[in-house]
Formats: C-alpha cells, sequence, structure tokens
C-alpha cells in the first residue's frame, strides 16, 4: 500500500514536472532557509488578515447592492423603519441582519481591515528599527511602504461603502480636503463625486475602486515583495557564525510551511474571535447618510485618525495671523492644506525616502543582511520613535472629545496642550531614546569587559574584598561586540590644488553634517585588545 | 351685504386685520406652549409650604431665599417649573456638590416626596413645564424609527450617535443616557439644563419627545452585533483592534517563533 502509494505520487509529480518543469522552482523555494525569530512573523500577520479579507470580502459582494438609489427601508430593524435611504445602506442592513453570517462576516472583514493596517505598521517598524531597509532592500521598502498606503486606500474606500452617516461625514472632510488644492482642487471633487457632494455616482465608484482596482495593486506588490524577499534571502538578527554573507536558519519546507501554514489558522482564528464577539462598525446605529446630522464621536477608523487629528489641532489663526489667504478673489486655505495634505505628504515622504537619507549618512555601499540591535543605531531608533510619537500625538487629537470625555479634562485646553506637544515632545522622545541607546550600549561594554556580577566576595591573603565577575560566555560576547563603529564622513576640500572648484562639493557637506548628527555620539564596540588589557587587569 | 362691502374699505381695516393675526398668533402660542403648564399635578398647599422650607434649608445659599437667584452664581428659579426641579433634583444634580465646568449627576440626596414638594414650591413661583405623566414618557408607545431620525438631528451632535455622551467645550460634557429615566430624559428636553437647548413642544412635539425615548431604550437592547466596547465608535474599534488582536497575534508569534527545546 505505501509504495503504491509512493509510486502514484512520484508518477503524478513527474508527470506535473515534465510538462511545466516545476520541479526546479518547489527545489528553490523548498530548501529556502528561514532565520527563527517572532518579529519575522509581522509581514506574515498583514499576508493572512488580507487573505481573511479576500475570502470574506467575496462573501460581502455577494449581497453588498453599490447603488445610490432612494428606497425605504422595511426589513426587521425596529430603529430603521420606513426611514429613507440608500440601496447600498439598506444592502448593508440586510446583509447585517437577515442573511445568515452576514453579520458575522461583516465584522470579520471590519476586524480583519483593521488588523491589516495595524500589522503593516508594526511590520513596518521592525524592519525599520532593526535596519532591515539597508541595502540591498531600499526598493523592497519603498513596495512595503506603497503596500501600507494602499491598504488605508482599501480600508477608507471600505469604510465609505455602506453610506452611513459616519463614513458619510469621512467622505464629506475628503471632500473639504481636496477643494482646499489650489485652482485645480474643485475640479477635482467634481469629478470624483460626479458633480457637487454628495451627488448619485460615489458609491458605486468606491465600489469599483475597493474590490477590484486596490485589491489588484495590493495583490501584485505582494507578489512583487515577497518575490524581492526570496531573492535577497533573509535578513537575521546577529550571533555567532552569522554574517553579512550568510543565513543562518531552517528550510521552509517542511519547517515554516507547516509553521506559516498554522500560523495562517491562529491569525485568522484571532480574527473570527474578535468578528464573533466584538461589535465594529454598527452602521445601524449611526443611521443611513444625510449631509446634516454629525454626532459626537464622529471619527475615521484609526488608521486615518492622525490626518483627522491634524486638522483638529490646526489653528484657524496663530497669534492675529489668520490660515486663510483670499488671493485675487481667491481663497486659499491654508488651514486645511497644512493638515490635510502637506502634513501627510511630508511624513510619507519622509518614510519612503528613509533609506536613502540614512545611505548618505553611513557612506556604507556594502550588503546589510544581519540586522541591527536598535541600540546600536542611537540615533535611528531615536528617529523612528520620534515619528511614532508625532504620530501617537495626532492620533489622540483625532481621538481628543473622546479622550476629553474620558478623563474628566477640557476639550479646549487638551488641543492647546497637543498643539505645542506635537513640536516638543518628539524633539524630547529622540533625545531621551537615543541617550537610552547610549546608555545600553555602554552597559554593553562594560558586561564585555568586566563580565556578570556573580554576587560571590572573595577575601584576599592581604585582607582585600573583591567580588568575582564572570566574563560573558562567546555567544554573548559576540552579540556585544558585532556592530558596525561609523565614524562622520570626511569632507574632501570643495578645490582641489590648483583652485578649480570640485564637483558636488556641496552635496558631500550636506552628507557630512548628515553624517554627522548621526555618529558624532556614538559609543565604539569593546575591541580584542581592550578586552585582553581588561582581562590582563583583573 | 352692501354695509360689509363698504366696511371693507375701511381706513382703520388693515389695522383691525393685524391685530387679529396678531391675537390669533399669540393665542395659539399660547395654546401650545403653555399646555404643559396646565396639566399641572395637584400639589397641597402643606406641600408647597414644606417645600419652601427645604427650599431655605438646601437650596437658598445659592438661589436666594427668594429663588430670584444671584449674578454669576446661580439662576433665578421663578417660573423654571416643576419639571426643571424633578429633573435636577431627581439626578442628583442639585443640590450642587462643588462648582465646576457643570453639574455632576451624583445620588439624589432627597427622596421623591421631597423632590415633589421642592418642586411644588419652585412651581407655586410662576408658571413652568410640569412633571411628564407616565403615558407621556412610555417608550414603547413611540415610534423608535422617528425617534432615530429627531435624535440624530437634534441630540446626537453631543450626546453621540446611540446617547453614549461627548465632550463639549471646557470641560463640560453630555451624559450618557443609557441609565437616565424616561421621565428625566423628557424633563430634560422640556427645560434644557446646563448646556443643553430647551425642546419646547414647538420644537419636538410630545409625541415627538416619545419617540426619542422609545429610541434611546432601544439602545439598551445587547447588540446585535456582540459586545459594545462603549459604542463610542471606530476609537474604541481601533484601541481593542490594537489591544486585543495584536496584543493576542504578537502573543502567537511569540509562541511559533519560539524553538522547540
Amino acid at each position: 500500500m505505501g509504495t503504491k502509494l509512493n509510486n502514484a505520487a512520484a508518477g503524478t509529480a513527474n508527470y506535473v514536472d515534465e510538462r511545466t518543469s516545476i520541479g526546479g522552482f518547489v527545489k528553490f523555494f523548498a530548501r529556502k532557509i528561514f532565520p527563527d525569530h517572532w518579529s519575522f512573523m509581522l509581514g506574515e500577520v498583514a499576508l493572512y488578515s488580507f487573505i481573511v479579507l479576500l475570502i470574506s470580502g467575496v462573501f460581502l459582494t455577494a449581497f453588498f447592492v453599490p447603488s445610490m438609489d432612494i428606497i425605504h427601508y422595511d426589513g426587521t430593524f425596529p430603529t430603521m423603519q420606513g426611514v429613507e435611504m440608500s440601496r447600498a445602506f439598506a444592502s448593508t442592513l440586510d446583509t447585517s441582519f437577515e442573511v445568515p453570517g452576514g453579520l458575522l462576516m461583516r465584522q470579520i472583514h471590519h476586524w480583519a481591515a483593521l488588523l491589516f493596517t495595524a500589522s503593516i505598521l508594526f511590520h513596518m517598524a521592525r524592519v525599520f528599527f532593526t535596519g532591515a531597509f539597508r541595502k540591498p532592500r531600499e526598493i523592497n521598502w519603498l513596495i512595503g511602504f506603497t503596500l501600507m498606503i494602499m491598504s488605508l486606500a482599501a480600508g477608507f474606500t471600505g469604510y465609505s461603502l455602506p453610506d452611513d452617516v459616519l463614513s458619510g461625514n469621512g467622505l464629506r472632510i475628503i471632500d473639504g480636503i481636496v477643494k482646499a488644492i489650489p485652482i485645480i482642487g474643485t475640479y477635482i471633487s467634481y469629478w470624483l463625486f460626479g458633480g457637487e457632494f454628495p451627488g448619485e455616482v460615489l458609491i458605486p465608484r468606491l465600489f469599483t475602486a475597493h474590490v477590484l482596482l486596490v485589491p489588484a495593486l495590493i495583490l501584485g506588490l505582494i507578489a512583487l515583495h515577497l518575490f524581492l524577499v526570496f531573492l535577497h534571502k533573509h535578513t537575521q538578527y546577529p550571533g555567532g557564525g552569522r554574517t553579512h554573507k550568510n543565513v543562518v536558519g531552517l528550510p521552509l519546507f517542511p519547517v515554516y510551511t507547516a509553521k506559516a501554514g498554522g500560523f495562517f489558522f491562529v491569525v485568522f482564528g484571532v480574527i473570527a474571535f474578535m468578528g464573533a464577539f466584538f461589535t465594529i462598525n454598527p452602521v445601524w446605529n449611526y443611521g443611513p447618510y444625510d449631509p446634516s446630522p454629525v454626532s459626537a464621536g464622529t471619527q475615521p477608523d484609526w488608521y486615518i485618525l492622525f490626518v483627522d487629528g491634524a486638522l483638529r489641532m490646526m489653528p484657524g489663526e496663530l497669534w492675529g495671523f489668520p490660515f486663510e489667504w483670499v488671493i485675487g478673489g481667491y481663497t486659499l486655505s491654508m488651514n486645511l492644506l497644512i493638515p490635510g495634505l502637506i502634513m501627510p505628504a511630508l511624513l510619507f515622504g519622509f518614510m519612503a525616502f528613509y533609506p536613502w537619507f540614512e545611505a548618505w549618512a553611513t557612506g556604507d555601499r556594502g550588503e546589510k543582511h544581519v540586522l541591527d540591535r536598535p541600540r546600536n543605531a542611537p540615533v535611528r531608533t531615536g528617529i523612528g520613535v520620534a515619528v511614532i510619537t508625532f504620530y501617537v500625538i495626532l492620533v489622540l487629537e483625532g481621538s481628543n472629545d473622546i479622550v476629553a470625555n474620558l478623563f474628566h479634562l477640557s476639550l479646549n485646553d487638551l488641543t492647546i496642550f497637543f498643539r505645542y506637544a506635537i513640536f516638543i515632545l518628539p524633539v524630547v522622545a529622540f533625545m531621551v531614546t537615543k541617550r537610552f541607546c547610549m546608555g545600553l550600549q555602554r552597559k554593553d561594554r562594560e558586561l564585555v569587559l568586566h563580565g556578570n556580577e556573580t554576587g560571590r566576595i572573595v577575601r584576599h591573603e592581604n585582607g582585600e574584598y573583591i567580588e568575582v565577575h564572570e566574563p560573558l560566555d562567546e555567544q554573548a560576547r559576540w552579540i556585544a561586540v558585532n556592530y558596525d563603529d561609523i565614524a562622520p564622513s570626511v569632507v574632501a576640500p570643495s578645490h582641489n590644488d590648483r583652485g578649480v572648484a570640485r564637483k558636488g562639493h556641496k552635496f558631500d557637506r550636506f552628507k557630512h553634517r548628515l553624517s554627522r548628527f548621526y555618529f558624532e555620539d556614538r559609543v565604539s564596540p569593546v575591541t580584542p585588545s581592550e578586552l585582553e588589557e581588561a582581562q590582563h587587569h583583573h | 351685504m352692501k354695509t360689509l362691502a363698504k366696511k371693507r374699505y375701511h381706513k382703520a381695516a388693515p389695522l383691525m386685520l393685524v391685530l387679529l393675526l396678531l391675537a390669533a398668533i399669540t393665542g395659539v402660542a399660547a395654546v401650545t406652549t403653555s399646555s404643559p403648564a396646565t396639566a399641572a399635578t395637584q400639589v397641597s398647599e402643606d406641600d408647597v409650604a414644606q417645600g419652601e422650607k427645604l427650599f431655605a434649608a438646601n437650596c437658598a445659599t445659592c438661589h436666594g431665599m427668594d429663588a430670584q437667584g444671584q449674578e454669576d452664581i446661580a439662576p433665578s428659579l421663578v417660573g423654571v417649573g416643576a419639571a426643571a426641579v424633578d429633573f435636577q433634583v431627581g439626578t442628583g444634580r442639585m443640590p450642587m456638590q462643588m462648582s465646576g465646568p457643570q453639574a455632576r449627576a451624583k445620588a439624589p440626596q432627597f427622596d421623591q416626596d421631597q423632590i415633589d414638594q421642592l418642586a411644588g414650591y419652585v412651581a407655586s413661583l410662576g408658571a413652568g413645564p410640569t412633571v411628564p405623566t407616565a403615558e407621556e414618557v412610555d417608550g414603547s408607545l413611540g415610534d423608535p424609527a422617528n425617534g432615530m431620525e429627531l435624535f440624530r438631528t437634534n441630540c446626537a451632535m453631543c450626546h453621540g450617535s446611540v446617547g453614549g455622551g461627548g465632550a463639549l467645550t471646557q470641560g463640560k460634557y453630555a451624559p450618557s443616557l443609557w441609565a437616565t429615566t424616561p421621565t428625566h430624559i423628557y424633563e430634560a428636553m422640556l427645560t434644557g439644563p446646563q448646556s443643553m437647548p430647551v425642546f419646547n413642544n414647538a420644537n419636538i412635539s410630545a409625541e415627538g419627545k416619545r419617540d426619542v425615548i422609545a429610541y434611546l431604550e432601544e439602545q439598551r437592547q445587547p447588540s446585535p452585533g456582540g459586545l459594545k466596547l462603549g459604542a463610542i465608535g471606530p476609537v474604541a474599534e481601533g484601541f481593542w483592534a490594537w489591544l486585543v488582536g495584536i496584543g493576542l497575534i504578537i502573543a502567537s508569534t511569540v509562541w511559533v517563533g519560539a524553538r522547540s527545546s
């Protein structure tokens, strides 16, 4: 029986291989080595929540009617009886209350969307803090960044589909931001909404974007993202025997296929658990869209909160200086443009191109496959924490009414506090984090040079008491000393000895300043001679 | 007939017409707005006297012995009606515990009899809205769908889409309505306590108010989707997504990533 089955399997495999040459690919993928670490699974979480989104999304498309035609509700939900609403909203109610499993699917889909965006940002933070974006992975960082933007687009288009009051208010804000763009803003708004907001074409258009355009782009980019992961090989944390030229870990088959396959069901399970027990986006509470009512607690899903926060934070005028200018009869609303477009553009631009900034500072052209411990890149870690602080302040300001109500604070004072905090706290966070990292590096030096305290006190013949220190084992020492010690770059003279100006000198000076910012304060790893001297001393 | 036709062109006719119109408007307004005041529950002289004593002992410090109020400290209570007293004292907001952005609800300091006596005394100072009858606040007689439309047009901007409450300016807030009794909800609409506007019967009819109560009572049912998570919208959902969702998932990545030994 066993051999018969084996023969059958071998025969089938051979049949397929002779016609597709798939054997080579299977060999390539199955033998791919992956290192072990929990943080390497964050990207997987994003991928699996996306698969959950696709599965539950297909279910929902079977019942959702993307139409803005007006009808009167006559379903089962008591507080909506006879209320005038769009077919999109009515079909969302029907999916929730009349389709078996419909509400569960809606909730799974929405929780999966929140976790999709959250896990992408978490994954991005891991890649950032460990320096996994360095050569040769800069392009893959950019692809991942684009995926993050696409996840926001997918989330926002989906959030708006039920045509409820809450998402309608969100669209109204987007409409306002779009109209604030100088000259072409009103045209773009008319083009998007097919006339004056809200128009009658938006829901079908958003539907096409949400179920076709954005998911197709995400799928394509995921394929590219994973292809590059395979091409580059996976990064690894520092450790004995791990270099920029090897990967220490286990093969994809059978270990990681089993782990990853199982992990998919863990992620699916967590999302299904949340979908089953926690209400999300109860549109039956908000009611169908109508441009007039805006309720307290009107906020977008969490991943758009930072823009909402910036809008709430932005003053209309500052110390008598207005942010809305009328130039030649045209209004220029900087109080919308700055928080709605300029701030996100700067933030996202900085995130997208960060790998190149850091490459200018280090001047290092080599490939990096061993990750940094965050403490060994104090300035980068500081920048990361500063950006997170900036983002969190915006999210809190976006939730300011809820924070104020929950903690019995004054809404006005909270906003004024955040207006200062947005400029001050990221700088403080940067400085504190940088010092914290350098403190940890000094502790590493101390441990390497003098070892761990054992608590064992020994008395010498001459009466001197000493505590016996135990030297680190080799693995721990490797991790503590094996990092790049980068000194600030040196600028070549601006003119050569014949007095001719050197091309690119200005850019070099800029890179030098950047390099000094990064590496002026640094803690060098223990050198072998220092270690020997320390051991000799004891 | 001729005499009437002649008189139609009398030079005083326009003036008479305007006066008649004004009288009609005043009459209609008097009927529509004073209707709650006329339906007063009977309070005995004795109760009013008892109420005056309670007032002097507990309220007069701020509102004055004659209930005329003091500038910047407490408003005059002449004409606020029994409904205002029943709401303010019945929800524990008055007597006020401490000064602040607004009076907080707390456990009521008086029993219902004492509240009625106080209300009777204040109502005796000047006509005002009365305490609604049980039928007027019976949500089961209302239309929750109409209540939803009224609520989201008039109430949701402060109290949130389902009455969970929300922040106002300078530390003031709109309280949650989930535990408020139907009578107190009705009285609040009628009298407009603190920052709340008055929704008299010309604004929202008595039936409309009952529909709002029906809608709010509908919100006390369990959510079809599971736990409500505070029912404060996407911020709470995002918080739970990070706390429970990402929390559980990170815990399982550590578990899956742990090397078996």
